[in-house]
């Protein structure tokens, strides 16, 4: 045994118990499909949601507690139950709505039940870790599993080119970021997040160079996972040829996963604020504006949630530029918190909708075709219009309240954050005008194709979920008190390493 | 303080209470459709009599006051009440919906979908003169727009679209940098005094106590203004608004022009007077000349169109350009006028409106060259359109005359020159309606014109409660300033500050004189 350190002394496997409930339910889920294959998925249906339903139940068991394991890397935290929670949230409801799409588009593969846990587990590793390498094998388990599912339809070219860029630039950035991790640990001899302090203050200004840079490396691969403009040409091509269901769970697991890292990676690096605060600021704004306006000129209707999803990771950046002030960190966290759920709710909810355009191994996604959906299934228009109304931020949606919380984050941040309001303010009119235009078509133009399939009962619950959530997370903040304890727990661990 | 539910919230949600009825009724039964949709409009606009009779025009403050408690950790409450300067504006919105609903008999296509949508948008208006909580404020002001939207873009004209996402985004703009500015303006007061809210009251409060300091106040103002200049709309904002009124269906016109561009000129009185005074006495120059340009623009541009609705459009800048230079006089006729002028272009330019859509569902066009001899073929027409045409260039013992003397009378106190020409609007508006008249009522009635039916009861029974109100106000204003009084002489004192409470005890006694009291 001579050479190795000696075992961590706090070995303590509940910390990640939601993640191994969820890999435990993922293998038996690819088991019980071997057996199922050309049936009914259901019964993999019900045991992902019970796989999902126990993990759940286990972070809001842990809640309350803050409890550091396996020498530190990993921190159980009420941040991280509310990113668990999130993520499972948005694995449910890609559950629910895939069974009837993958039969309409012939996709015959249990696995995806399978990829869907296992990316979330991945996710929910992120959230809960405090240590770079963890961290990255997070990132490779949620990645990995996206790569493959973006591929299932494999008998279309264009989801095997979505799958192929993906899985290339993807491997392209998390070199980026191991490069990043390896710098940061040149610099200061750690990857725990928690231990990087010193060397933030060290005397060398070689070291901190060192570590400058790989934090500027870390922000690229994180970036391309949250498709930041300019790392996001990868996001229409593989939102568009990806089957829907997976798009929906992708556009709205990976980009909560990453900006709960970039959360904790922004609070580790906190006293270099002055450095990092001002390219996320630039970046934001890219972001914003870059998604937006490539949106307006989108004729697929898949592309232009993936713009839209482009954009919305800028106003979520905006969150992440006010935890560079000590005042206005916490609101930043919660607001950035709030709109993981107002997001997750009306992009799910839109793409679950899109998913109804799958029709006998069919699907065409372009807004035409949607033309006169108010008159042939005024049900999914209806829903629809509410999705695409929350997305614009109109008052009595989700997306307005998650908005208006970022408003107040990063107003209270300063003159920086004064600027990215306004710029966030002016891009959501921009915004208004393409989710608007789907409206348009839907009620304004005359009906050509015949109405939609009706929806499974799976997508039913899972469209109904989204639109109910979307109002009632509109209407009152749920859950905006535990965003907030979220964010004070972080904040304090901040505060304490900062003494 | 009522409890709440109390009235207002009645008043509020019943409106949609019913439109989620009407949810669950088949689309095939259009008669019921009607008949139930026009039920809760009377019966919201028979509770807003309520307001009327209880309502103290003695108290300044705000009266039917509701409060509960909505996002407490940020100081967001579900507060309401009303005012002298609100009620009026939410008995007419209730009015007029009433009126909006009774003509839209005429729409046969998705009938439940457009009796929805007017539903939802009498909520949302009345919601916006009643919060006195700015975040409730703005998801009124915010939500009001979707339904409007659907109207346009769903029961419009030919160039609805273009004319429904124009609205759209030109108040979307305008409204979400107010949100930015009433983010700014919680976090100022909370600095001040160390309470988080947005209500609107405590804010007010403060700041009547430590004013902000001037730069701050000119920079919120204008992020305010902008907002409402462009729901008014002032110029430059205004290329909006011939676009929407002209391509809205005609219940929608009625409501853009009775009730929506009241939410404008309302904004300014509730909140640009009152939270920034300095700024607002500092911009009044700018406001009042934009105010004039708008009077004598909206005049000229709507002379020369030769579409009856637009000409009603354009006179809708101008006429709301009184209610501007009367709004930033800052003086008691000004807004007392200001007000008054408010509800009369509700009534008056709705009523036009009313007419234009009646005839046009006869004959399915609106140029004026089409027309003319009508007052033979269509004499009760032709009567009811000449009253409320004169009530709209303000005849004397009509509304619109007293409306419009008061804001100019406003206007004279303080700027001589521009007051002058904004009084010769006031001839220009003849020039245009009269000239209008002539070409459509006078002369031989063409073959196609020659048959067209006259009123019917329905018609009828809409205008005539019109003209009661022109001539009631008309004549006998002070049912209508009375409860204003109070209001006004309070907000005068908030911009003013005591040098204006001296000035106005003076001018008080001119008011009470034109007013007939």
């Amino acid at each position: 045994m001579t050479g190795y350190p000696p075992l961590p002394s706090d070995i303590w496997f509940i910390a990640i118990a939601p993640e191994l409930v969820l890999t435990l339910t993922a293998m038996v889920v690819l088991l019980v499909g071997l057996s199922l294959r050309y049936r009914s998925y259901t019964p993999l249906v019900v045991l992902s949601l019970i796989g999902i339903a126990v993990s759940a139940g286990l972070a809001v068991a842990f809640w309350g507690q803050s409890r550091e394991a396996f020498a530190s890397t990993v921190v159980s935290d009420q941040f991280a139950q509310v990113v668990r929670l999130i993520l499972l949230g948005i694995a449910a409801i890609a559950v629910l709505m895939a069974e009837p799409y993958l039969q309409q588009k012939r996709i015959t593969f249990p696995e995806y039940f399978a990829l869907v846990l296992f990316s979330t587990a991945g996710g929910m590793v992120m959230a809960a870790a405090q240590n770079l390498m963890v961290l990255f094998i997070g990132l490779e388990i949620l990645s990995l599993s996206m790569y493959v599912m973006a591929g299932l339809a494999r008998t279309e070219t264009r989801s095997e080119e979505a799958a192929l860029k993906y899985f290339l630039l993807g491997a392209f950035a998390s070199g980026f970021l191991l490069y990043g991790i390896a710098l940061i640990y040149g610099a200061s001899g750690t990857t725990n997040l928690n231990e990087l302090m010193p060397a933030l203050f060290s005397p060398s200004p070689e070291k901190r160079l060192l570590l400058y840079g790989g934090l500027a490396l870390l922000l690229v691969g994180l970036g391309f996972k949250a498709a930041l403009v300019p790392f996001h040409v990868w996001t229409p091509d593989v939102y568009e040829g990806a089957p829907t269901a997976a798009a929906a769970f992708m556009a709205s697991a990976a980009k909560t996963a990453a900006f709960a890292v970039f959360i904790r990676v922004a609070i580790a690096f906190q006293p270099a604020s002055a450095l990092w605060a001002t390219v996320l600021a630039v970046l934001a704004v890219l972001t914003m504006s870059v998604g937006n306006l490539i949106a307006l000129a989108q004729t697929n209707l898949k592309r232009m949630l993936a713009y839209s999803s482009i954009a919305h990771a800028g106003y979520l950046l905006v969150g992440v530029v006010a935890i560079s002030n000590f005042a206005s960190a916490r609101a930043g966290i919660s607001a950035v918190l709030y709109y993981f759920i107002a997001y997750a709710l009306m992009t799910m909810g839109a793409f679950a909708v899109a998913s109804l355009m799958a029709h006998e191994g069919q699907e065409s996604n372009l807004i035409e075709d949607l033309a006169g959906l108010g008159t042939r299934s005024p049900h999914a228009a209806a829903m629809m219009t509410v999705f695409m109304l929350s997305l614009a931020g109109i008052p009595a949606t989700a997306g307005f309240l998650g908005k208006f919380f970022l408003f107040n984050a990063a107003l209270q941040q300063g003159s920086v954050g004064l600027l990215l309001a306004i710029v966030l303010a002016v891009n959501s009119v921009v915004s208004a005008f393409y989710y608007l235009r789907l409206i348009v078509v839907m009620y304004f133009h005359p009906a050509e194709l015949p109405a939609l399939p009706r929806p499974g009962f799976g997508l039913q619950l899972a469209i109904a979920l989204c639109m109910i959530g979307s109002l009632l997370f509109g209407l009152y903040p749920l859950g905006w008190n535990q965003a907030q304890q979220a964010a004070e727990g972080v904040v304090r661990v901040m505060q304490t390493v900062r003494r | 303080m009522e409890t709440t539910p109390g009235l207002l919230t009645f008043i509020i949600f019943l409106p949609l209470a019913g439109a989620l009825v009407l949810l669950l009724v088949p689309r095939e039964s259009k008669e019921a459709i009607r008949w139930f949709t026009l039920a809760v409009t009377l019966l919201v606009f028979a509770l807003s009599l309520r307001l009327y009779f209880g309502f103290n025009g003695a108290s300044a403050g705000m009266q039917f006051r509701e409060f509960a408690l909505w996002m407490p950790q940020f100081g967001i409450h579900y507060h309401l009440g009303i005012d002298g300067i609100s009620l009026w504006l939410v008995l007419l919105t209730t009015f007029l919906s009433v009126l909006a609903v009774a003509f839209s008999w005429v729409v046969e296509q998705r009938v439940k979908e457009y009796m929805f949508f007017m539903l939802l948008l009498e909520t949302g208006m009345l919601g916006v003169f009643c919060a006195l909580d700015l975040v409730l404020f703005y998801v009124f002001w915010e939500a009001m727009l979707v339904p409007m939207y659907f109207l346009i873009g769903m029961w419009g004209g030919e160039r609805r679209i273009y004319a429904a996402i124009k609205f759209f985004l030109f108040t979307f703009f305008g409204s979400i940098l107010m949100l930015v500015a009433i983010v700014a303006l919680y976090y100022l007061h909370r600095d001040m005094t160390g309470v988080a809210t947005f209500d609107l009251l405590k804010i007010q409060q403060a700041l009547a106590t430590s004013p902000l300091d001037l730069n701050l106040q000119l920079w919120l103002f204008a992020a305010f203004a902008l907002a409402f200049a462009i729901k008014v709309p002032m110029f430059p904002f205004h290329t909006w608004l011939p676009d929407a009124h002209v391509e809205a269906p005609t219940a929608g016109s009625v409501i853009l022009a009775g009730v929506l561009l009241k939410m404008g000129t309302y904004g300014f009185l509730r909140f640009c007077l009152p939270l920034f005074p300095d700024a607002s006495q500092v911009a009044a120059p700018l406001m009042l000349t934009l105010a004039v340009i708008g009077i004598i623009y909206g005049a000229i541009v709507a002379a020369v169109q030769p579409d009856v609705k637009k000409l009603v459009a354009y006179s809708s800048v101008s006429h709301l350009g009184f209610v501007m230079l009367g709004l930033f006089a800052l003086n008691a006729q000004g807004l007392t006028g200001s007000i008054l002028q408010q509800v009369n272009h509700g009534i008056s330019t709705g009523a036009l409106f009313l007419l234009v859509g009646m005839i046009y569902e006869r004959r399915h066009t609106r140029l004026i060259a089409e027309f003319g001899g009508l007052k033979r073929v269509m004499p009760v027409y032709a009567a009811f359109f000449l009253l409320v045409m004169l009530s709209s260039v303000g005849l004397p013992s009509t509304n619109g005359f007293v409306g419009e003397f008061l804001t100019l009378l406003g206007g004279f106190a303080v700027h001589i020159p521009l007051t002058v020409i904004a009084a010769s609007g006031v001839i220009l508006a003849a020039v245009y309606l009269l000239w209008m008249f002539q070409r459509v009522f006078y002369g031989e009635p063409s073959e196609k014109n020659a048959s067209l039916p006259d009123l019917n009861l329905r018609e009828i029974a809409i205008l005539v409660p019109i003209v009661v109100l022109i001539f009631w106000i008309g004549l006998y204003p002070s049912t209508f300033t009375d409860a204003m009084q109070a209001s006004v002489e309070n907000l005068i004192r908030q911009v003013n500050g005591d040098a204006g409470a001296a000035w106005l005890a003076q001018m008080g006694e001119t008011v009470r004189a034109v007013t007939m009291r």
